[in-house]
């Protein structure tokens, strides 16, 4: 009985250890944060998704000219990204009241097909602790980030779908 | 044996008993996560008296700062540690020392957000309140106090905030305490919610306490705004309309007048794929706003007046930015951003973007109340300000074009050209300066090379017969994934005085990897002001080491 006993104490404690070693290597969720779309409507991050796809988060601003190149290139190779890997890009723009409204008129401008929000007050900005722009996040299927890079230097859009092509295989990205 | 058993059954009780709660603080720790970032900016200097970069004591300045955030579920709670040892050049050498500038706790649940401590928040466009940090400017208004968000249906947020304002390492003393609201008629009425017509409405009213210790003037102590604003948009247009009143406020920047303040802000734009085209104006009357009557500068604002002017941001464009005029100003600007398309005789294989962007600012009309008062006068109302006329000095023009083409898979470039006039006594408080006309030309061509490879050359041309006169700037850059290395030169070569036809060069190396990114430059910085947002920071000549540092995790 007592033998019984402590094997239930050890199994029960054993499994409380893995779940607690699991729940180390979890990934940090996408912060529950404000945001506007170009109509002013308010969204909360937590909703964003691409059902149940991996995604990108990439932080821009209209006045930044690597996030300009960056999203440029990836513009160009858009809709094969979509149409063979599935990613989306959610372009979030930390442009404050004075050039927040110039973002629709350029991302039409340029013809961008992306999904974009604004982060007028930095909230996103400051919960996802971004310094500079561009920052760019890869999040998994579960609203997880696993892989982010600052600044932008030419071709890093090729490295970036080569890391979603891994994370749509099951591959751990994460030390990339 | 028997009371063995029972102390080995109490202790198995015991240990049963507790493991769920042991299971419950380890999931509650579990969940927890913290996370921050890292910025850390240092410079050696060297004097030298041929550009005006003087002898710094101290030799070294550093700016650092680190964010920790801690987050678990609903709960949130932050520090920001700040070191300034000592301040940068250019910094207000208010901010040295060391310290935790910043740290807060925020929880929310079901419809309720609340935060004490310090944070940042912004009613609408930020007419009457906007609290925000821009480092690159040492600008720093967070509020410490208290703030309650409540969204009682979808559709309706309140805000509520009361507190004071950083200054430096101290507080205000004066107080801050504003309301907002605002409606999405569409999310909130059903029967609007598939209505092609998108209307948002918001209000606020932000009021400011501070005791009166003038021996003479009668000065309000509590002085309110309000503002109301409108989104209306439909298709691909959209108008956003705000309007802002704030009662007789003397303060040092108004010379003390007692002229209530008002601003009004339109903006209007249409886009579709391949097509943007925006249309703003403005028109801001004795706007300034803060906790203490007597600062100037860029402390204690309690408000934030959006310039409409573009943000320039190559050096030789930046030269001459537009500071926002508090006191009053009518501006105007559009934009329109094209993409020829792809296949066309001038779009190209890839495609060709061209954007066209102008604005103007002038002074608003002032005229004397009455025959033996001055415009202005002390502790009288000031001016009588027509609504509709524009001012007759004009402070800020800028019309430019921008083109960007990609050439093949290997060149691409953007061409800019910028024709500006730039009142330099208003905007740089240089006075008896003439205003200056200046014509920029740009170009900045990236070449890609085989594996991550690409070079980058700029070349830059400001041609001008005012100020220091013709500048002329080359720019060569050298990327690989994780380096890049960049040779930049600035000559002055046009400046009357040949003493000061000077070469600013700066040689930059860095590194980076994921979220880190280390880079060292050596050389030369002209003395220059850098704005953003209208918020401007004197940039003092200097030469020496740099160093910056930036990391997230």
């Amino acid at each position: 009985m007592r033998k019984l006993f402590a094997i239930i104490v050890l199994i029960v404690l054993s499994i409380s250890f893995t779940f607690a070693q699991e729940n180390d290597k979890e990934f940090r969720k996408i912060p529950s944060v404000n945001l506007k779309t170009m109509d002013g409507k308010t969204i909360d991050t937590k909703t964003i998704s691409n059902n149940g796809k991996p995604y990108i988060i990439s932080f821009w601003a209209t006045y930044c000219k690597p996030c300009i190149k960056e999203l440029n290139a990836i513009a160009e190779v858009y809709e094969e990204w979509q149409e063979e890997h599935g990613v989306k890009i959610i372009a979030v723009s930390i442009d404050d009241s004075r050039t927040c409204r110039s973002v629709p008129v350029l991302i039409n401008g340029k013809g961008w097909e992306y999904e974009f929000y604004l982060d007028e007050n930095s909230d996103f900005k400051r919960a996802m602790n971004v310094n500079n722009v561009p920052h760019t996040f890869i999040i998994n299927g579960n609203n997880e980030i696993v892989w982010q890079h600052t600044t932008y230097s030419e071709g890093a859009e090729e490295e970036l779908i080569e890391l979603i092509i891994k994370l749509n295989n099951g591959e751990d990205i994460s030390g990339e | 044996m028997r009371k063995l058993i029972s102390i080995n059954r109490s202790i198995l009780i015991l240990t049963i008993g507790l493991l769920p709660l042991f299971s419950v603080g380890q999931n509650i720790l579990n969940s927890g996560q913290v996370h921050g970032n890292f910025q850390l900016d240092a410079q050696y200097y060297l004097e030298d008296s041929t550009i005006g970069a003087p002898d710094v004591p101290e030799k070294i300045g550093m700016n650092a700062f680190a964010n920790l955030i801690y987050t678990n579920k609903n709960f949130e709670a932050g520090v920001r540690y700040e070191s300034y040892l000592n301040p940068l050049q250019g910094y207000d050498t208010r901010y040295t020392g060391s310290g935790f500038a910043y740290r807060y706790a925020k929880y929310s649940k079901d419809k309720f957000e609340i935060t004490v401590g310090n944070f940042y928040e912004q009613f609408g466009s930020g007419l009457i309140f906007r609290a925000y940090e821009e480092r690159n400017l040492g600008y720093d208004n967070a509020v410490d106090g208290i703030r309650v968000k409540y969204s009682p249906f979808e559709g309706v947020t309140f805000k509520g905030i009361i507190g004071n304002q950083r200054f430096f390492w101290e507080k205000s003393e004066g107080i801050v305490r504003g309301l907002d609201g605002e409606i999405n008629l569409n999310t909130l009425i059903k029967k609007f919610n598939d209505k092609k017509t998108k209307v948002i409405l918001g209000g606020s009213f932000v009021s400011k306490y501070q005791s009166d210790q003038d021996p003479i003037c009668e000065l309000p102590e509590n002085v309110g705004s309000y503002a109301g604003r409108l989104n209306v948009s439909r298709g691909k247009i959209n108008v956003y309309t705000e309007y802002a009143y704030k009662i007789n406020d003397p303060s040092t920047v108004n010379g003390f007048i007692y002229k209530p303040g008002e601003a009004l802000l339109i903006e209007t734009s249409y886009t579709q794929k391949g097509l943007g085209i925006s249309l703003a104006a403005k028109r801001i009357d004795n706007m300034n706003y803060r906790t203490d009557r007597a600062e100037t500068g860029t402390s204690l604002n309690i408000n934030y007046l959006p310039s409409l002017t573009k943000l320039h941001t190559y050096s030789l464009s930046a030269i001459y930015p537009y500071a926002t005029q508090a006191n009053g100003e009518l501006g105007l600007s559009g934009s329109l951003i094209y993409k020829i398309k792809k296949g066309s005789a001038i779009g190209g294989k890839y495609g060709t973007t061209i954007a066209f962007n102008y604005s103007v600012v002038n002074s608003i009309d002032k005229t004397a109340i009455n025959d033996s008062t001055t415009i202005g006068q002390k502790g009288t109302l000031g001016y009588e300000s027509d609504f509709f006329k524009v001012g007759d000095r004009k402070y800020f023009e800028d019309f430019n074009i921008e083109v960007t083409k990609k050439f093949n898979k290997k060149i691409k470039g953007v061409f800019s050209w910028v024709n500006l006039m730039y009142d330099i006594e208003m905007n740089q408080g240089h006075a008896n300066q003439p205003n200056v006309y200046a014509n920029i030309a740009i170009a900045d061509v990236t070449y890609k090379l085989k594996n991550r490879k690409s070079l980058r050359l700029e070349a830059q041309h400001l041609s001008t017969h005012q100020d220091e006169k013709n500048w002329a700037l080359g720019l060569l850059e050298f990327n690989t994934k994780h380096w890049f290395f960049a040779l930049m030169d600035q000559y002055n070569y046009g400046n009357d005085d040949t003493k000061k036809q000077i070469h600013y060069y700066t040689l930059s190396l860095g590194y980076n990897r994921n979220t880190s990114r280390i880079a060292l430059s050596y050389g030369k910085q002209r003395e220059g002001i850098l704005c953003i947002g209208g918020v401007c920071r004197a940039v003092p000549a200097s030469n020496g080491l740099t160093l910056s540092i930036t990391s997230s995790f």
